[in-house]
């Protein structure tokens, strides 16, 4: 199936067998395709012997360890082809990954996002407040997955105004006068999450002492990047949407988990407080041990498979993040697929994540 | 100004480049029209045409004349 029929799909719409189906015939599909193209791919999987006809469903399939990207240039397209390198964040002395795009990916990692993200917010582009500061894109050498998630998402913007200076302090007047241009319509706000907790949380509260109150009762607030800084100062998710809603009347809130090794297959918060995998992505929970996969209710390690990456091998990742399923096609928000909470890090990762690496150097400042 | 005149105009500002240049000129081919660029002459247009473009035609939007295909038949945009 081409991916643009793919595309097609209402991203919540597939039942777990059809999705399985789905999945194993496309997964095994991009396997055979990057053994083809990238020698070194090709070398890892005969040493984990795969062999095509054993593979009976996509949960069979080899598995990266995402730190791979780091430590190797892995690719499936010749250098003429590549159309953008993307990075990881990392806190200063840490390798990034590398991913290698071509235009195709490239594109459908954005039509991918357009996707999953309208099945939130609606088709209708909206006013835009971005939780950062203008430097993050301008600045295109420092340009990373943080500046690419900014960007990604800045397509859902019709007019868009940053909410912080470059200093990084909440910039009180842009602010007030967006609110007041579009008073009584639905904005969407963007952000990683240590950012809107930092900057944007903190700020709103002192000036609602000093009472001076921002209403962003009509805002959507779509926030992710990691929530390691936040679990360190005893916020719970909870607290961060019921402390956000109390000062500003924010209450439409979605973080997302994702990864730039997957850039597009964002996993997307629903009303209940769940992450979703949508059609075009899936999550496996294995366990420490010896990789066998979870049960949904128990806690393991997040293996993230996705149809999108043709340039590179990153179609089947192990990250180094603990979740647990919760169950597939029966959430009470009606999106059928799979459905999990990410539980943190492993012990002894690397600190990764928009979020999480800029709390890092925040914190050592 | 006609729409041709507002639509280089947009090109030769947002991206800083020659009427000469916008011609063939495709999506990255230029440093100046990359991602970013293209939020900002996505930006541009939609101001000097007073239009709001579907999120499908700023993703296909690569090339100028791609664009003015775009306009004229999805925004009723006359070239």
């Amino acid at each position: 199936m081409e991916y643009t029929d793919i595309l097609n799909i209402p991203p919540y719409s597939m039942k777990k067998e059809e999705k399985e189906t789905l999945l194993t015939k496309e997964l095994a599909e991009l396997t055979e395709l990057h053994r083809e193209n990238c020698c070194e791919y090709k070398n890892m999987t005969d040493c984990t012997g795969y062999q095509r006809e054993n593979i009976h469903s996509y949960y069979d399939l080899p598995f990266l360890p995402v730190r791979l990207f780091k430590e190797r240039n892995l690719k499936s397209i010749p250098d003429e082809q590549i159309f953008k390198v993307m990075t990881s964040s990392g806190t200063t002395g840490q390798a990034v990954s590398k991913i290698y795009l071509d235009r195709t990916t490239a594109s459908n990692q954005q039509k991918t996002l357009v996707k999953i993200v309208s099945e939130f917010m609606g088709s209708a582009r909206l006013p835009m407040i971005i939780v950062d500061c203008p430097s993050v894109v301008k600045n295109r050498q420092m340009f990373s997955a943080r500046g690419a998630g900014i960007l990604g998402f800045s397509i859902f913007g019709a007019k868009k105004i940053y909410a912080l200076k470059d200093n990084m302090e909440l910039d009180i007047e842009a602010l007030k006068g967006f609110l007041e241009e579009y008073r009584g319509k639905k904005i969407l706000l963007f952000g990683f999450t240590f950012m809107v907790w930092q900057h944007f949380y903190h700020r709103l509260s002192e000036l609602k002492k000093q009472g001076k109150s921002f209403d962003l009762s009509n805002g959507i607030l779509i926030h992710g990047g990691g929530w390691k800084k936040l679990i360190n100062d005893r916020v719970s998710p909870e607290e961060f949407h019921d402390r956000l809603q109390a000062v500003c009347g924010l209450n439409r809130i979605h973080d997302y988990y994702g990864m730039v090794e997957q850039t597009g297959c964002i996993y997307m918060q629903c009303e209940y407080g769940h992450l979703h995998a949508s059609v075009f992505s899936d999550i496996i929970t294995r366990k420490k041990d010896d990789f066998s996969v979870c049960k949904y209710g128990e806690t393991g390690i997040i293996q993230v498979v996705s149809m999108l990456p043709r340039s590179y091998p990153g179609h089947s990742l192990l990250t180094e993040d603990e979740g647990v399923i919760l169950g597939e096609d029966n959430c009470p928000c009606g999106r059928k697929g799979k459905y999990f909470k990410i539980l943190g890090r492993l012990k002894n990762a690397e600190i990764r994540g928009c979020s999480d690496t800029y709390a890092e150097m925040f914190q050592s400042k | 100004m006609t729409n041709m005149e507002k639509y280089v105009k947009v090109f030769t500002d947002t991206l800083d480049i020659s009427e000469e240049q916008t011609k063939g000129l495709q999506y990255t081919a230029i440093p100046a029209w990359d991602s970013v660029g293209h939020m900002a002459l996505i930006a541009g247009l939609e101001d000097a045409f007073d239009i709001m473009m579907d999120t499908d035609d700023i993703i296909d939007f690569n090339s100028f004349e791609k664009g003015i295909e775009i306009l004229g038949n999805n925004y009723d945009v006359e070239f």
